[in-house]
């Protein structure tokens, strides 16, 4: 490519024809872009973390772990019907924030929680209040998927039966039938209910999970990198199922995968180092995220 | 500041991203390289240098080519988000703008052709030239502020470029009225007229290339699209940004 030669010539051009000096075609990148006047330094959540019609809410929650002070005055919303994704480096306190929504730390040594957790405008954390059913209505699937060692029809079966749903034999095998339909799982297993679930591929499994959370009638699935030990295509199907169950469900998920929660989260939180720093529609926070912290996070410039 | 393709954990993406925008500041030079080839041409009457241009467009549809196929690379190898995301279109808008003013300069070249490369056709009159002149050097200063403010990432620049696209269209506008003019005296240059027109066209456009490039820079620094939206809105609202 000539362009060397045509440079020369253009400034010559420019020369005889006495005009502004040329600009010189530089192979300097610009400067970065001016964003928002939102400081590096700034703690506080930019974005609205409500919705117009919460399931859950969440206001002001600390987290210690005994000394550690893990999540600072962490405030969000999941909405009805939505997939709301959190992301952010390890050790940012997406789990713990996520275990706090059914009460999963209550079993960690020194673990204290302050603020308020509501579902459906009920405090979670209310003195007498029973986290058995608390957490068939707030459903967890797990980074592992972890079958009981049962059939795969017990699997789904025990829940609805320890939580009094089902009376009769005919009713169990409905509800397993319609979660496993639900999960997208049924066509591939059947024909071999009885058969114990560790049987299955590790995709299946998460899914047998998933459908294990929904035969209870959760209202909102928590999931906790519900991909990271799955294939691509495997993910792919629970990403599809993600955003079929969303129709009856509010979901929250933590994800690593970035890709992942642009893909299915309506709404995604940013949080670092146990602050929660950005939350806002998925789209915006993917194209023109406006705290300088999740831009660095998501462009892959951190550390 | 920090630079706009730095800081990634992968340092290839870095080089990537520094690359692309390196191709397409060479592109814009050869695109205004163009244009002063065209335009001497004309000031030359020199149909050879003309042809020359002609040819030498193929040189910047190969680059067009050639960062297409890098920018779909970067994409599929990288999937850029937020400001990756919004530097790397621009730079792909921009790209498709400067394809275009390489056509355009084309056109001029191929007008300075016909004018003296043939025996047939009659030479036009200066006073047409002149026009034409002057609007390709309008044009051309339009792109080289363009090409700078995009290179600095500059948006005052790129208000300045908006505006002056106002002043090129008017230019524009009165190089017509005088050809109307021209041709009710003398309805015989009624053929090369018609050639002055399309010339002149093809000129306008490059102004309109050249804000469309302002448009992009606006949209990276300050995160405003403001394309279709009215020119003293553009300027207040953009400078009020910088302020």
């Amino acid at each position: 490519m000539n362009i060397e030669a045509g440079k020369a010539i253009n400034t010559d051009v420019e020369e005889t024809m006495n005009e502004e000096p040329s600009r010189t075609p530089s192979s300097t990148p610009p400067p970065a872009p001016r964003r928002e006047d939102i400081d590096r330094e700034d703690r506080s959540t930019v974005g609205d973390y409500t919705v117009a019609d919460p399931r859950m809410t969440a206001r002001q929650v600390n987290v210690y772990y005994g000394d550690k002070h893990a999540i600072h005055d962490v405030s969000m919303d999941i909405g009805r019907n939505e997939v709301v994704s959190m992301i952010g480096p390890s050790g940012c306190g997406k789990s713990t924030f996520l275990r706090c929504l059914n009460r999963m730390n209550d079993t960690i040594d020194g673990c204290r929680v302050s603020g308020e957790i509501t579902l459906d405008g009920q405090d979670i954390y209310a003195k007498g209040l029973d986290v058995v059913p608390l957490r068939a209505q707030v459903g967890m699937v797990f980074q592992k998927p972890n079958p009981f060692p049962k059939s795969i029809y017990d699997n789904i079966a025990y829940g609805p039966r320890i939580h009094g749903l089902v009376t009769t034999k005919a009713e169990e095998d409905e509800v397993v039938e319609a979660s496993l339909q639900r999960a997208g799982l049924w066509d591939e297993v059947k024909d071999r209910l009885a058969q114990p679930g560790t049987g299955l591929s590790g995709g299946q499994q998460q899914r047998l999970c998933i459908a294990r959370t929904i035969s209870v009638n959760p209202e909102v699935i928590l999931m906790d990198e519900p991909c990271s030990a799955l294939d691509p295509i495997a993910t792919a199907k629970i990403e599809e199922l993600i955003d079929e169950l969303r129709e009856q469900f509010s979901i929250g998920i933590v994800t690593h995968s970035m890709q992942q929660a642009a893909r299915v989260s309506q709404r995604t939180a940013y949080f670092h180092l146990g602050d929660l720093i950005e939350i806002g529609p998925t789209d915006d926070i993917f194209t023109n995220p406006r705290h300088p912290l999740t831009e660095d996070y998501i462009t892959g410039r951190f550390g | 500041m920090k630079d706009i393709s730095d800081g990634h954990t992968v340092k290839r993406f870095d080089g990537e991203l520094a690359t692309h925008h390196q191709l397409v500041m060479e592109m814009g030079g050869l695109v205004v390289d163009q244009i002063n080839r065209a335009i001497r041409a004309l000031d030359e009457e020199d149909p050879s240098l003309a042809r020359e241009v002609i040819a030498r467009d193929r040189m910047v549809n190969d680059l067009d080519i050639r960062l297409d196929e890098e920018l779909i690379t970067i994409i599929a190898k990288r999937q850029p988000v937020a400001r990756d995301l919004r530097n790397l279109m621009t730079m792909d808008k921009t790209v498709t703008d400067l394809e275009r003013v390489g056509d355009e300069a084309r056109k001029l070249a191929a007008l300075v052709e016909e004018f003296w490369g043939s025996s047939s056709s009659a030479a036009p009159s200066p006073a047409l030239i002149h026009d034409v002149r002057g609007i390709a050097i309008y044009g051309k200063s339009m792109l080289d502020k363009a090409l700078d403010a995009f290179n600095n990432l500059d948006a005052e620049k790129a208000v300045e470029v908006i505006r002056q696209d106002e002043r090129i269209e008017e230019k524009f506008r009165s190089a017509l009225r005088r050809l109307a003019t021209y041709i009710l005296e003398d309805s015989r240059t009624v053929g090369y007229s018609i050639n002055v027109v399309l010339a002149l066209r093809a000129l306008e456009r490059i102004g309109g290339h050249a804000k469309n490039i302002a448009g992009y820079v606006i949209y990276l620094t300050t995160g405003r699209d403001v394309r279709h939206v009215d020119l003293n809105t553009i300027v207040d609202e953009v400078l009020k940004d910088l302020r």
